[in-house]
């Protein structure tokens, strides 16, 4: 057996195969650009994601910490039992400082028993000793530059033009790099799907005209969700934007972050 | 400090000090003992064929004898660096998805191409036309399934006309140079999957890449001594001393190089003090008190620079087989060392939460996916790998033309009578 062998072949054949390789990706990243438009995210047929903007706010002020948010979340997306949360509650207890110490303010201690979600345990600060005290609600950020979104290999994770970040659970691979970006800790892996997931805001109930399940079911209306695009000028999210000045978490990452934050002390990160 | 011991123990639950986001108090990181395997092997898979390029691009003659088993070890090394993310996966079934619809802003979905390309266009390419002219003879010599599987990695090419051998060993030399960049592309872009994470300060650094790659040199040349070494041993043969040593200048070399830019990293940190460094304080001081300090810098750099660095300087006067024992011992705790760092970066990173108001415990375990044995099965994958192929390419039964380890050039005199009349050595 003997075969010719040379230069022009050789390179040929390798050209040959490099481009069948480059043209296959192209052809299944056009297809999957095609998919998206069919992605799985809980939204009816009908539903126009341009034609809205949600966004939520959050009145620190306003939140008593009772949990009922966290609760109603996990039963409404049926969020795993465990260290799983789409949204949780902060408590924040800022002691006074020791006379003649020269601090401005004592210890801060945090904690998120369970994810606030039965409610918070005595303070192990005693009541004379607490200069500040406050319940800060966390759920993802809706970044306008999401570096989850932005590490995702396969594109599971994207920005829903109405200002949604989703995670298409038929997509994800489950690699983690999206946990491990998010600077605010509002993704898990589910130990049930071995998918990535996070806050959808209730995707499958804000697109069908109702509110996210913690907003329905806040009792102090400490969260604060409407649609920027068809908001009514007594719109309580256009209310809650003039009445206050607003901070959002981690400003210096340049994430941008989209939930706004009244209330805000410098001890929450 | 103790319960970095006691964690690497079964049967510690995990614990959490201070707060951290609900999210974090997970029993296990998510990234786990895998993800410290995959930056670890294919850093060696980078290091090693930088270690081959000196041969193929620099000219240094006096690494020929050790630069097909470095390609091998490459190759055998590159084959496992996927299975460790594999295993980790929540969906493993989806991987091809990686490579079908990659998202191009993602450092995680360049790996797939960046790891076909190192291994189909370098690495087996390279391989390829070094061997060529070995195959064809040894088709013709070798009977069986031994002699078929050297003619079917022939692919049919048999042409061995000096032309032809000309052209070989051209292009094999175009894919060395253009080996180079790709193996530094390779493993940087490893460091820069760790170094684009901006929301951890343990990993969002800029020198990342660059820290890997050098760390990647060290390693892979570390492995190569102890390959050659092992090899020789167990093939009763002389070690060529004046390979060894030439593999031991570059180790040290590479070596401070590599110590140097991690110490200025550490400098950085220091100076800047940037929001997150009391948790890195508490990293170094508590949560990876004997990984960092005794694993990664005493044992993984200072010790190995101290050894290397006097033989640079009192060679002649250290016997040849104290030599052998210190540059071995070198290469084992560079091995050590290079794990160690690996492991402090990725578990590191997870072991504080991004709230910076708290830590996690690790528990090391035996079983399971993450576990220890699973860790021990992937790292002597490559091994059992290597065994194989240099059983079949670097045969001590099958004299050949090419870089060469241990002395077989001179035989390859005798090839003009071998193809026409087959001895019967060589017949088994």
């Amino acid at each position: 057996m003997k075969t010719q062998f040379s230069r022009r072949g050789a390179l040929t054949r390798l050209g040959g195969a490099i481009a069948g390789l480059l043209t296959l990706s192209a052809a299944r990243a056009a297809k999957a650009a095609v998919q998206k438009v069919l992605v799985s995210s809980g939204a009816p047929k009908d539903y126009d994601p341009s034609k809205h903007t949600w966004l939520m706010c959050i009145d620190v002020n306003r939140c008593i910490g009772c949990g009922l948010c966290v609760e109603a979340c996990k039963k409404e997306n049926a969020v795993p039992e465990g260290p799983y949360f789409r949204t949780w509650i902060e408590r924040y207890v800022i002691a006074k400082p020791e006379p003649g110490s020269g601090q401005t303010r004592g210890e801060t201690l945090v904690d998120s028993p369970n994810g606030g979600m039965h409610g918070f345990p005595p303070s192990p600060v005693p009541k004379d000793k607490i200069e500040h005290s406050f319940f800060v609600p966390k759920l993802c950020n809706l970044c306008k530059f999401s570096p989850c979104v932005q590490v995702c290999p396969v594109g599971a994770s994207f920005d829903a033009p109405d200002g949604a970040v989703l995670v298409d659970p038929n997509y994800c691979i489950g690699c983690g790099f999206c946990i491990q970006a998010c600077p605010y800790g509002c993704r898990f892996l589910s130990p049930v799907t071995h998918t990535a997931e996070k806050c959808t805001l209730c995707y499958h109930r804000i697109t069908r005209g109702l509110k996210p399940a913690c907003v329905e079911i806040c009792p102090t209306q400490a969260r604060i969700f409407g649609d920027l695009k068809n908001a009514a000028p007594d719109d309580p999210l256009r209310k809650f934007y003039e009445n206050n000045r607003v901070q959002v978490l981690k400003p210096y990452l340049g994430t941008e972050p989209r939930v706004l934050y009244a209330g805000l002390d410098k001890e929450v990160r | 400090m103790t319960g970095e011991i006691t964690n690497l123990m079964a049967g510690v639950m995990p614990r959490f000090e201070g707060y951290v986001y609900p999210n974090e108090a997970i029993p296990h990181p998510l990234w786990g003992f895998l993800i410290v395997l995959y930056p670890y092997i294919t850093g060696l898979v980078a290091g090693a064929f930088i270690m081959a390029s000196l041969v193929r691009v620099f000219q240094v003659r006096a690494l020929e004898p050790v630069y097909r088993l470095a390609m091998l070890t490459a190759l055998s090394f590159l084959l496992c660096a996927t299975l460790p993310l594999l295993f980790h996966l929540g969906h493993p079934e989806r991987c091809y998805e990686i490579m079908m619809t990659p998202h191009f802003t993602s450092p995680m979905a360049m790996f797939g191409f960046v790891y076909a390309w190192y291994l189909m266009a370098v690495l087996l390419l390279e391989l390829w036309f070094d061997y060529r002219h070995d195959l064809v003879r040894w088709a013709k010599v070798t009977p069986g399934f031994q002699g078929f599987i050297y003619r079917a990695f022939t692919v049919g090419v048999t042409d061995e006309s000096p032309k032809a051998l000309a052209l070989d060993e051209k292009l094999g030399r175009i894919l060395s140079i253009v080996g180079i960049p790709s193996a530094f592309l390779l493993h940087g872009y490893v460091g820069f999957i760790f170094g684009s994470i901006k929301a951890n300060p343990w990993w969002g650094n800029v020198l990342m890449p660059i820290i890997f790659i050098l760390s990647a040199v060290v390693s892979g040349i570390a492995l190569c001594v102890f390959v050659y070494m092992v090899l020789t041993w167990t093939r009763h043969r002389m070690v060529d001393m004046s390979c060894l040593d030439t593999m031991a200048m570059f180790l040290f070399y590479a070596l401070v190089v590599d110590a140097t830019v991690e110490g200025l990293d550490w400098l950085h940190r220091g100076f800047a003090a940037e929001e997150g460094f009391s948790m890195m304080q508490i990293m170094i001081r508590e949560k990876l008190f004997y990984t960092l300090n005794l694993g990664q810098v005493a044992i993984g750099t200072l010790l190995p620079m101290l050894l290397l660095g006097s033989l640079q300087l009192l060679r002649r006067r250290v016997p040849e087989p104290v030599r052998r024992r210190m540059i071995f011992g070198s290469s084992v705790m560079i091995l050590v060392g290079v794990l160690a760092m690996r492991w402090n970066v990725v578990i590191g990173g997870q072991l504080f939460s991004k709230s910076l108001r708290g830590v996690m415990g690790y528990k090391l375990e035996f079983a399971g996916v993450e576990g220890w044995f699973m860790g021990l099965i992937l790292l002597s994958l490559p091994f059992i790998i290597l065994t194989v192929l240099v059983k079949l390419f670097l045969s001590e039964r099958l004299p050949s033309g090419g870089h060469t380890p241990h002395g077989c050039v001179e035989e390859s005199a005798h090839w003009s009578k071998l193809t026409n009349t087959c001895p019967d050595e060589f017949r088994r």
